[in-house]
């Protein structure tokens, strides 16, 4: 019996940072996500295809450029997001006069388009991208289990990126007119601060912060042209739970989806995939606002 | 909300408002120039091609009720008109059930899973309603994926056509043609009837300003799932014909992309107008079917139209030739 | 007519629709021309395993039959089915009764190659099948119209699951795709497992689809102490499995094998030698096999996307070169008029070609060749680009696939 329950444990230790390392993208994707409702009301259906880029320019830049894995994590960011304000300024802007569904429906289009795009140029097998050996020195290598380093690092370097965001939208003045331009965006304006481009900065913010993710993910999953659209449903029932209203809810949702998620893994594999869905559902029935919605 | 609503047809005018079953002038002869093409066009083009046309037709009609005349945008149609499919090939097959009575059931388990999802949906509007939508038809692609009924991604294969009211049999695809027309037409006057009764305006006045309607002592949660009950139920009628037409059923029907085609065809049609969704359908399965020789580009050029329609041709077809004739289709 | 010419007139602004419509009359038919459609994935998941590489295979095979120099005329086609029965059905309805399709191939996902097995059996044309895994196409569906060509699910799990266990991995640990597929493919392995002598430790049912981070499943499969885990999963499932067993080190040492139940030389590219070392798997077909594989790979020419032939795509080949052969011995006009009479001759002579050698079509449809375990090499052994198998064992062609009398093919019932 006891034996059982050190077995248990034993197993749960690690599972508990592998549900962590699903929480971290869950957590950087609804972050995104967040911040660019927040500001633009828009819901961004092509997040997933955007983290799937963030995958691929990370490949390219290695591939093309020999660019390696740190390059990557800083330059796969920049250009997508460049991508992203580009979009932002050519087509969504366009929508934020009329009905919200619009911008669903647009950035559902984009989705098509990315992904139809990277999957004519670099077919649907997936391509390979091998994990820095830098992280060797983090490796957690029990007699029992290995565990990578490269899984604890992303697990850090998604909670500092979620963190520097928080700090970014809280503490700096930038963030203070993003906070002020969100609620009245004309009084804002009448303060002679530029709106628009705000909205344009935000949007490149959000979609490069779903590169990054995607950047982090490319050495855990096959890069291959489906691999956002894998996250995006789970990650909207994520957004449902969490409620878009707080920056900090979406992370701390986004963490622990992954890590019960996680758990359900071990107890029963079979629910994995739904156990997202049916928390949501109840949250749904107990507080239709979300757990950190504002009404 | 938004200051405009997604859907774009101006109010009637009184003196427009006359006629056969509640159509106006330029929508009744609209609809016999389509009662026409439902007749003419099985002698000229591909029945199997044209069946399509009319399942899908109805899908999208059924569809563009919610979000058309109610400014719900569900994206989780696909768990009704796949599981609709689903039910009725299982019906046709192993319950040897005659084709009206498995394409019922296919409407009847429409029926149920719109009461459970639009239970669950309408708590939210908008955006929400959306994400709520998609993920709940996600439970019902699992659902699908693991129920011993289905067969997996094999689908439900070789689903027997069967004889109408067990006497005339359907194996013939231009028999079978006029039982699917007759299933289209059926849903689309339903459909429109529904929308000019009592309850459809309602409906509509749930759309322009929910507040006022609850204030004038309307329930719009109870109109709200009526009408995505309704729309469930026609969406697996649709699903279930498009089952027996096929003789197979299988994941592609329940899958997301599915619902973001419903989307796209609503779209292009017109949102909200009467015969956009028809047109839609038509547009979209012609496309496919011409694209089928060009392979990957098809996904990217849904896109394409997808971008299009919402950046520059809000109105969908439709839409434009109404404006441009002044008149509601 | 206003609103549907005004349909057309829409889609037209976007693409030349008009040429699209499928109109009623079937297209004038010269009596001497063969035209064979190639339906496959042009777009998704297996588009590098067969997609318009299947085409290509399909075209030297016409070149190389010499029908040619008969009088006779090939013309061959292509269409995307996007892995959906709907559009795939209905290409083949509409390329049999309108463009006058006389044999259809390749055909990949199980769905699509069930439908299309339906209907051309119905409209009595030839179906070709090389890319579909279901044993059901020569079993509880088999048609006088319909040859299985390269693999199917039977013949992976007797090999894979057989043969491995004669090779020393006797304990087995299952990660499994949480639908009918992959409890199929569990289920036939192990008793392979088990009939070699071997044990089936456990399993752990994967989520399917939309398992992208298969690390903790992997983990349990390692705690079981088995040696070989077997991934009754296939496409990215199995791609993700053996990319994270290798970051996990669950292979490390040599101790745990991975058996990959359903993995294409397509997807060993696409992980890379490093990740993919040292797994093992079955295939029919390796481009490297031997001399006449290598001139049949040298005849193909470079391919879409730079690859070397699958076994699928080279299955088409072999395949549509045993029927312009039996077209070739029974006259055009004959193949034309019943699809099941140019099959029952296809079955009634033997197969030669370079890239299976010899073999035979059996009553059931099914064509009979050997099938090779492979070991996936260490980027060290690897001597160039694509060098990536070696050799672990042969089961021979009366061995490899199901026996007959078990498929439960009504065609041998009598």
């Amino acid at each position: 019996m006891i034996e059982n329950l050190l077995f248990e444990l034993e197993m749960a230790a690690p599972q508990v940072i592998l549900g962590l390392v699903n929480g971290a993208f869950y957590a950087l994707l609804s972050l995104g996500l967040a911040i660019i409702f927040g500001m633009l009301n828009v819901i961004n259906f092509a997040h997933g295809a955007q983290f799937m880029m963030g995958a691929f320019v990370a490949w390219m830049l290695l591939a093309w450029a020999g660019i390696p894995y740190w390059g990557a994590l800083v330059l796969a960011p920049l250009l997508v997001g460049v991508f992203g304000m580009a979009v932002e300024r050519t087509m969504i802007a366009r929508l934020y006069k009329l009905d919200h569904l619009y911008g669903l429906l647009l950035t559902f289009g984009l989705a098509l388009i990315i992904e139809g795009v990277f999957r004519n140029g670099f077919g649907s097998s997936g391509l390979p991208y091998a994990p820095p050996p830098e992280f060797g020195a983090l490796d957690l290598d029990f007699d029992f289990l290995f565990l990578p380093g490269y899984r604890v690092w992303v697990v850090i370097a998604s909670a500092a990126m979620c963190l520097l965001t928080w700090l970014v939208i809280e503490k700096t003045k930038i963030g203070a007119y993003l906070r002020a331009a969100t609620e009245r965006p004309e009084l804002v304006q009448a303060f002679g601060i530029n709106v628009p481009r705000m909205m344009t900065l935000t949007y490149g913010a959000g979609v490069a912060l779903a590169a990054f993710a995607g950047v982090l993910a490319a050495p855990i999953y096959s890069v291959n042209p489906a691999m956002g659209a894998n996250f995006i449903i789970t990650v909207f029932a994520v957004v449902v739970i969490g409620g878009m209203g707080s920056i900090m809810g979406s992370v701390v949702t986004g963490f622990a989806l992954g890590l019960i998620e996680g758990m359900t893994r071990v107890i029963y594999p079979e629910a994995s995939a739904t156990v997202v869905f049916v928390i949501m559902a109840i949250v749904l029935l107990t507080r239709p606002a979300g757990l950190f919605g504002r009404g | 909300m938004a200051d405009t609503t997604i859907a774009v047809a101006a109010p009637l005018s009184a003196h427009e408002e006359a006629g056969f079953l509640g159509f106006t002038r330029a929508q009744a002869l609209a609809f016999g120039l389509l009662l026409a093409f439902v007749l003419v066009s099985p002698f000229f083009l591909y029945p199997v091609f044209l069946m399509k046309i009319l399942c899908f037709a109805l899908f999208a009609c059924a569809f563009n009720l919610l979000i058309g005349y109610v400014g719900l945008l569900s994206f989780g149609h696909a768990a009704f008109f796949g599981m609709g499919g689903y039910v009725t090939a299982h019906a046709a097959k192993v319950w040897g059930l005659t084709p009206e009575l498995a394409i019922l059931a296919g409407g009847v388990v429409g029926c149920v899973l719109g009461v459970g999802i639009g239970w669950l949906a309408i708590r939210r509007s908008g955006i929400y309603f959306a994400m709520i939508t998609l993920a709940a038809a996600q439970m019902v692609y699992f659902f699908c994926l693991q129920a011993p009924f289905t067969g997996g991604e094999d689908g439900i294969q070789q689903v027997p056509r069967g004889a109408l009211f067990g006497v005339i049999p359907l194996g013939a695809d231009f028999t079978l043609y006029w039982v699917v027309a007759v299933v289209f037409l059926a849903g689309f006057l339903l459909i429109h009837r529904i929308v000019h009764s009592p309850f459809g305006q309602v409906m509509k006045a749930v759309r322009e300003n929910e507040p006022r309607a609850t204030s004038l002592g309307y329930r719009t949660d109870d109109y709200k799932l009526m009408a995505f009950v309704l729309s469930g139920t026609l969406s697996g009628v649709a699903g279930g014909t498009k089952a027996l037409v096929f003789g197979i059923a299988t994941l592609t029907d329940v899958n997301w992309t599915m619902s973001g085609e419903v989307v796209l065809m609503t779209l292009v049609g017109g949102l909200g107008t009467v015969f956009g969704p028809v047109v839609g359908a038509a547009v979209i399965v012609t496309m496919q079917n011409y694209l089928a020789e060009f392979g990957a580009w098809v996904t990217v050029i849904q896109g394409v139209i997808f971008v299009a329609c919402v950046l520059a041709f809000r109105r969908g077809v439709v839409g434009e030739i109404g404006n441009l004739l002044k008149v509601r289709l | 007519m206003t609103i549907n010419r005004r349909t057309l007139l829409g889609a037209a602004a976007a693409l030349p629709a008009l040429g699209g419509l499928p109109f009623r009359s079937a297209r004038a038919q010269a009596a001497n021309t063969i035209r064979i459609g190639v339906l496959n994935d042009q777009s998704g998941t297996y588009r590098d395993l067969s997609g318009p590489g299947s085409t290509q295979a399909v075209q030297l095979a016409v070149q190389e039959s010499g029908i040619a120099a008969k009088g006779v005329t090939v013309e061959v086609v292509q269409a995307d089915h996007q892995n959906r029965p709907d559009v795939g059905s209905t290409v083949v309805r509409q390329w049999i009764d309108r463009d006058g399709i006389d044999v259809v191939v390749d055909v990949p996902t199980s769905s699509v190659a069930l439908a299309t097995n339906t209907l051309v059996r119905e409209k009595n044309k030839v179906f070709l099948n090389s890319g579909a895994a279901t044993s059901d196409l020569t079993g509880a569906q088999c048609s006088p119209n319909t040859v299985h060509w390269t693999y199917d699910t039977w013949m992976l799990a007797q090999s894979t699951g057989g043969a491995m266990v004669r090779a020393g991995g006797k304990s087995w640990f299952f990660i499994t795709a949480d639908y009918a597929f992959g409890h199929a493919l569990e289920r036939d392995t192990g008793n392979f497992v088990k009939a070699q002598g071997g044990e089936v430790l456990g399993a752990v049912r994967t989520p399917f689809p939309g398992t992208t981070d298969f690390s903790s499943y992997l983990q349990q499969a390692q705690r079981s102490r088995a040696q070989v885990i077997g991934l009754a999963n296939a496409g990215g499932d199995t791609i993700n499995s053996i990319k994270q067993a290798a970051e996990f080190r669950i292979t490390r040492g040599g101790r745990v094998k991975l058996a990959g139940l359903l993995v294409f030389i397509t997807d060993v590219n696409s992980l890379g030698l490093e990740v993919a070392q040292g797994l093992v798997l079955s295939e029919t077909f390796y481009w490297d096999l031997n001399d006449k594989t290598r001139a049949f790979t040298q005849r193909l020419g470079a391919m879409p996307g730079n690859i070397k032939p699958s076994m699928v795509q080279a299955g088409c080949y072999s395949s549509v070169l045993h029927y312009l052969k039996a077209v070739g011995d029974m006259g055009v006009a004959a193949a034309k008029a019943s699809g099941a009479d140019a099959v029952a001759r296809m079955k009634a002579m033997p197969t030669s070609d370079d890239a299976f050698g010899e073999g035979t079509v059996r009553a059931d449809g099914r064509k009979v060749h050997p099938c090779y375990l492979f070991e996936v090499k260490a980027p060290g052994e690897s001597r160039g680009a694509w060098d990536y198998y070696k050799l672990l064992g042969t089961t021979g062609a009366d061995q490899a696939f199901r026996p007959v009398a078990d498929g439960g093919c009504a065609l041998v019932r009598s």
